[in-house]
């Protein structure tokens, strides 16, 4: 994109998510510490605000487009180009306003929702293409201290991570392949996982948890099939319905699945021999360990404290 | 000039929105006019035979007449001036009927519109002059390139009907995609057995010259008189040798060729006959397998052929021959379904292609016809067929049906439970689009008889799983007649793979200097009732090339472009449209402007008195205009349609 992209120690604005600060705060912990030790700075909006994702844009997309400019325009007063946030559904939304920004009626009622001049020169990325990007699975593995051999993975990308391909820009809409890049370079072995941007089931949990059971379910068996030893997700949803749900879709199928669901950054940080207490892993809810004991990683006493928090 | 005016009532078409008397009279008011009335249909006999008299009772020296478009009844009424004794061009014609009637409502307004119409019309007619075709010699041969079934069968009638054929296939074999197939619709007829022996006739013909393994390099040259040069490839053999024995491809040791005919199920050797049948039987050398071209180290073949033919260091030849027409019959290839990440893109070996399971079919493909899968040979059980891959699909660019898709899927439905009488085949259909003669109680066969399930809806992906009876792609679509999702675990999926124009169809669209669409097809004179003409004067074109047609129809087309050929080339000279660009000698300045706009490279550069002038080939030139409009001098003019004509047309506008 522009020149000063692939400097280290470039800054990002950085967007967590609502999900950054409650239920993924291990995405967020491990994002950060990765960030840090790769020497890009993320620099925190003052007062973000939710991103306009699915409450906002079912009702208006306008609204949901000034929500996202509203957090654009504190980026722009940081004089910082490009946000990253961990989320694809975030991202997906802030991808989305920009691209409608273009249409001047639609900016003009946005304008009038925000009550502020819209930003002029803002640009989005997810963290992982940004790891994918600019620092490159050659760059990351030159960092791995303690690769992650004898471990089966399979990456799972969530249905918005790479779509609508049209403004997403990045990856393969069908088969994408940057996370398994990625998880190859950490020293892991991945699984040829043909359902990789398949629906979990999403937000529909909430209604009917029955929905993320089935959908959910068939990831799980999938994975479970092909022999692997977690999955690797890069989605705050996702890893909440394959993890946190994963006893509901066992109960469903009437299976008995134990999956540990990583985020990827995790095991990034775990690479790099980052200290876990940043990596957030305890707050996983089906414990790792029997993963992570393959890499010779699976001490119980840093394990032992699953829903506790005691890790943070 | 004693100018009489025929204004159209076109039943009602023009009538209900016009005011026909009224423009009548007001054509008598108009400059040399000495006669005007309006008839109920001017085309029809009567209506005809009233201009004729008309001319002959008033003297008249011009007409014009106001009714349709030019395209319709120029031609028409220009015999009709002829025929009471005026030279035709002495003729002009109003379009009353698609530039007013049709166009707008307003009665008053369109009578004023129509009234200034007849004024410019009139106008020019006052200064045209009477033109006369010239004869031309014409080359009674014809080129005809592509050697597939259209193409076979145009050469074939052409010779047949006395013209010598020059047959240009860029394969190393003539026959096209129908020799690949195992079996034709709706008869499940053997796709060679029928083809074979016209093929063979193609190769016996006394009038026909057949260049296989060739291409088109250049096109100069005009209607009756084209110089076409002929790129032959370096094959690496010398033909003229060549038995077609086959022992070299026995000896050689490069066993991973791309196998072309086949479509790429299973590999073939570096040198090669591309199947049993093939005409001319010749073998040709794959320069990027061949150890020896690659190497320098091998030879294998050379020491096995019997009759010295392999010639390691042959080269492309190029040649010329002259022609007096061409027939354009490159047909079509299959677009690139890779665009399917939701088909695997080319992931999964057990997704093929329509084309490729016709090889899997047949008994002389690379399994002898029994249907094993390439994954692990196995014979399938469940084999899903998936129709409209890359037709009917505007998000790939393909918005088109491609028209044949349907009929061999339900063909190969059919002989896949002939092949496997415990198998059940699943075809994923968008519509059933089976007109033709048979073509609809053919696909109600595969269903009923052959008990295909025939499921409605698109299949959103599918993806390798394993299953306790080994490993299978389970297929997931939508029944929209049903309303749900459906799941289908197959051991085999065969994409029904839309058709596009041929590869290279645009370049020589360029060469022929005829025009081609959005999406590479040839472009036919008139839709309707041009299908077979191009624009530019004597390329006719037969086959897929022109529009996506199966092979009855392309049949058809191949015998239609011989007929229109022979009528061409029947005298043995042409008549030239005197429509055409003339060049003021004293004017041009020779700077070449419309020799590099002329799209049809109808103007030459000539010396005349040692200066550079501008010459117009008037049996090339095509009177489109360009050239006049792009000289700085006004020194090439059109006839029929000059600067001075237009400005009188212009003119009389700005007087009403």
């Amino acid at each position: 994109m522009n020149a000063q992209f692939n400097q280290p120690g470039r800054a990002f604005s950085y967007y967590p998510g609502c999900t950054g600060a409650s239920t993924s705060r291990e995405y967020d912990l491990s994002t950060r510490a990765v960030c840090e030790h790769l020497g890009l700075k993320l620099v925190d909006l003052p007062d973000w605000n939710c991103c306009g994702s699915t409450p906002a844009h079912t009702v208006d997309h306008a609204l949901s487009a000034a929500l996202c400019s509203r957090n654009f325009a504190q980026a722009e007063e940081l004089g910082l180009e490009t946000m990253l946030t961990p989320c694809p559904s975030c991202l997906k939304n802030m991808h989305n306003c920009l691209e409608r920004l273009k249409e001047p009626e639609f900016a003009a009622r946005v304008r009038e929702l925000a009550r502020r001049p819209l930003a002029k020169n803002q640009a989005v990325k997810s963290v992982l293409q940004v790891f994918y990007e600019d620092i490159t699975p050659a760059g990351i593995a030159r960092r791995v201290k303690k690769p992650l051999k004898g471990l089966r993975l399979v990456a799972y990308y969530g249905c918005l991570m790479n779509r609508p391909g049209r403004f997403m820009h990045f990856d393969d809409e069908e088969n994408p392949v940057s996370m398994d890049r990625i998880l190859e370079a950490l020293g892991a072995e991945t699984l040829p996982y043909p359902l990789k941007n398949e629906c979990c089931g999403g937000a529909a949990g909430i209604a009917d948890n029955k929905v993320v059971a089935r959908l959910s379910g068939k990831l799980l068996q999938l994975a479970d099939a092909l022999g692997a030893d977690a999955m690797v997700t890069a989605c705050p949803l996702c890893q909440m319905n394959l993890d946190l749900r994963q006893r509901q879709a066992n109960r469903f199928y009437g299976t008995s699945i134990t999956m540990p669901v990583f985020y990827f950054t995790q095991l990034m940080g775990l690479a790099f021999g980052l200290p876990r207490k940043k990596l957030g892993l305890g707050k996983l809810i089906v414990s790792p360990k029997s993963a992570l004991a393959k890499t010779g990683r699976g001490q119980p006493d840093i394990m032992a404290h699953n829903l506790d928090g005691g890790a943070l | 000039m004693r100018i009489g005016v025929f204004i159209c009532h076109c039943g009602s078409n023009i009538a209900a929105t016009v005011d026909v008397p009224e423009v009548a009279a007001a054509a008598r008011r108009m400059p040399e006019v000495v006669y005007a009335s309006d008839n109920m249909y001017s085309c029809s006999e009567p209506g005809q035979q009233a201009i004729v008299e008309a001319i002959q009772a008033h003297n008249l020296g011009g007409v014009v007449v106001a009714s349709c478009s030019p395209r319709m009844h120029e031609p028409t009424f220009r015999k009709a001036v002829e025929r009471a004794g005026l030279n035709r061009y002495l003729f002009e014609m109003a379009n009353i009927r698609e530039h007013v009637a049709w166009v707008g409502k307003h009665k008053r307004a369109n009578t004023a519109k129509a009234t200034e119409l007849v004024l410019m019309a009139v106008e020019k007619l006052r200064l045209n002059r009477t033109l006369a075709p010239r004869k031309i010699p014409a080359t009674r041969k014809v080129l005809v390139v592509g050697g597939g079934v259209a193409g076979i069968q145009a050469a074939l009638d052409c010779a047949e009907g006395g013209l010598s054929v020059v047959l240009v296939e860029r394969e190393p074999s003539i026959g096209g995609k129908m020799s690949k197939l195992d079996k034709t619709f709706p008869t499940i007829d053997c796709s060679s057995c029928v083809l074979g022996p016209k093929m063979v006739e193609v190769a016996q013909h006394e009038h026909i010259d057949l260049h296989a393994y060739s291409e088109i390099v250049s096109v100069t040259g005009y209607v009756g008189n084209f110089a076409v040069t002929i790129r032959k490839k370096a094959a690496y053999v010398d033909w003229e040798k060549c038995t077609g024995c086959g022992l070299c491809m026995e000896r050689c040791p490069s066993l991973k060729a791309h196998d072309r005919f086949n479509e790429g199920i299973g590999a073939t050797t570096a040198i090669n006959i591309p199947f049993p049948q093939a005409i001319p039987k010749k073998a040709t050398i794959s320069a990027a397998h061949c150890i020896r071209l690659k190497t320098g180290k091998c030879g294998a073949c050379a020491k096995a052929c019997p009759s010295g033919a392999i010639d390691y260091e042959d080269q492309d030849r190029e040649f010329t021959v002259t022609v007096g027409a061409v027939v354009a019959a490159t047909g079509y290839d299959l677009t690139d379904w890779k665009v399917y990440g939701e088909y695997g893109a080319g992931r999964y070996p057990d997704v093929i292609t329509a084309l490729q399971y016709e090889r899997l079919l047949t008994a002389s493909g690379p399994t002898q016809g029994r249907i094993k899968r390439p994954s692990d040979g196995k014979e399938p059980k469940t084999v899903v067929f998936i129709q409209c891959v890359g037709s009917r699909d505007p998000s790939v660019g393909r918005p088109y049906c491609s028209g044949f898709c349907c009929m061999y899927t339900a063909k190969q439905a059919i002989q896949t439970k002939e092949h496997l009488p415990d198998s059940q085949s699943y075809v994923f259909y968008l519509d059933i689009r089976a007109p033709g003669k048979g073509y609809d109680e053919f696909t109600r066969r595969a269903q009923e008889e052959y008990g295909a399930a025939y499921v409605r809806g698109r299949v959103s992906m599918l993806y390798p799983i394993k299953t306790p009876d080994g490993e299978k792609l389970l297929v997931r679509g939508a029944d929209t007649l049903a309303g749900s999702q459906v799941e289908v675990e197959a051991d085999l999926v065969v994409l029904a793979v839309g058709a596009g124009a041929a590869e290279h169809a645009p370049r020589l669209a360029e060469k022929l200097r005829i025009p081609y669409d959005a999406h590479g097809f040839f472009l036919e004179g008139h839709p309707t009732l041009k299908p077979i003409e191009t624009n530019t004067a004597g390329v006719y074109l037969a086959g897929a090339c022109q529009g996506l047609k199966d092979i009855p129809a392309s049949v058809a087309q191949g015998s239609g472009a011989a007929a229109k050929v022979l009528g061409l080339l029947s005298r043995g000279e042409l008549e030239s449209d005197p429509q055409t660009a003339g060049v003021n000698l004293t004017r041009c300045t020779g700077c070449g402007k419309c020799i590099d706009i002329c799209p049809y490279g109808a103007v030459q550069e000539l010396e005349v008195r040692g200066k550079p002038k501008a010459g117009v080939i008037e049996a090339v030139c095509q009177g489109c205009g360009l050239c006049t409009a792009t000289c700085p001098q006004g020194a090439i003019q059109l006839s029929h349609c000059t600067d001075n004509q237009i400005l009188a047309e212009v003119e009389a506008l700005c007087r009403c």
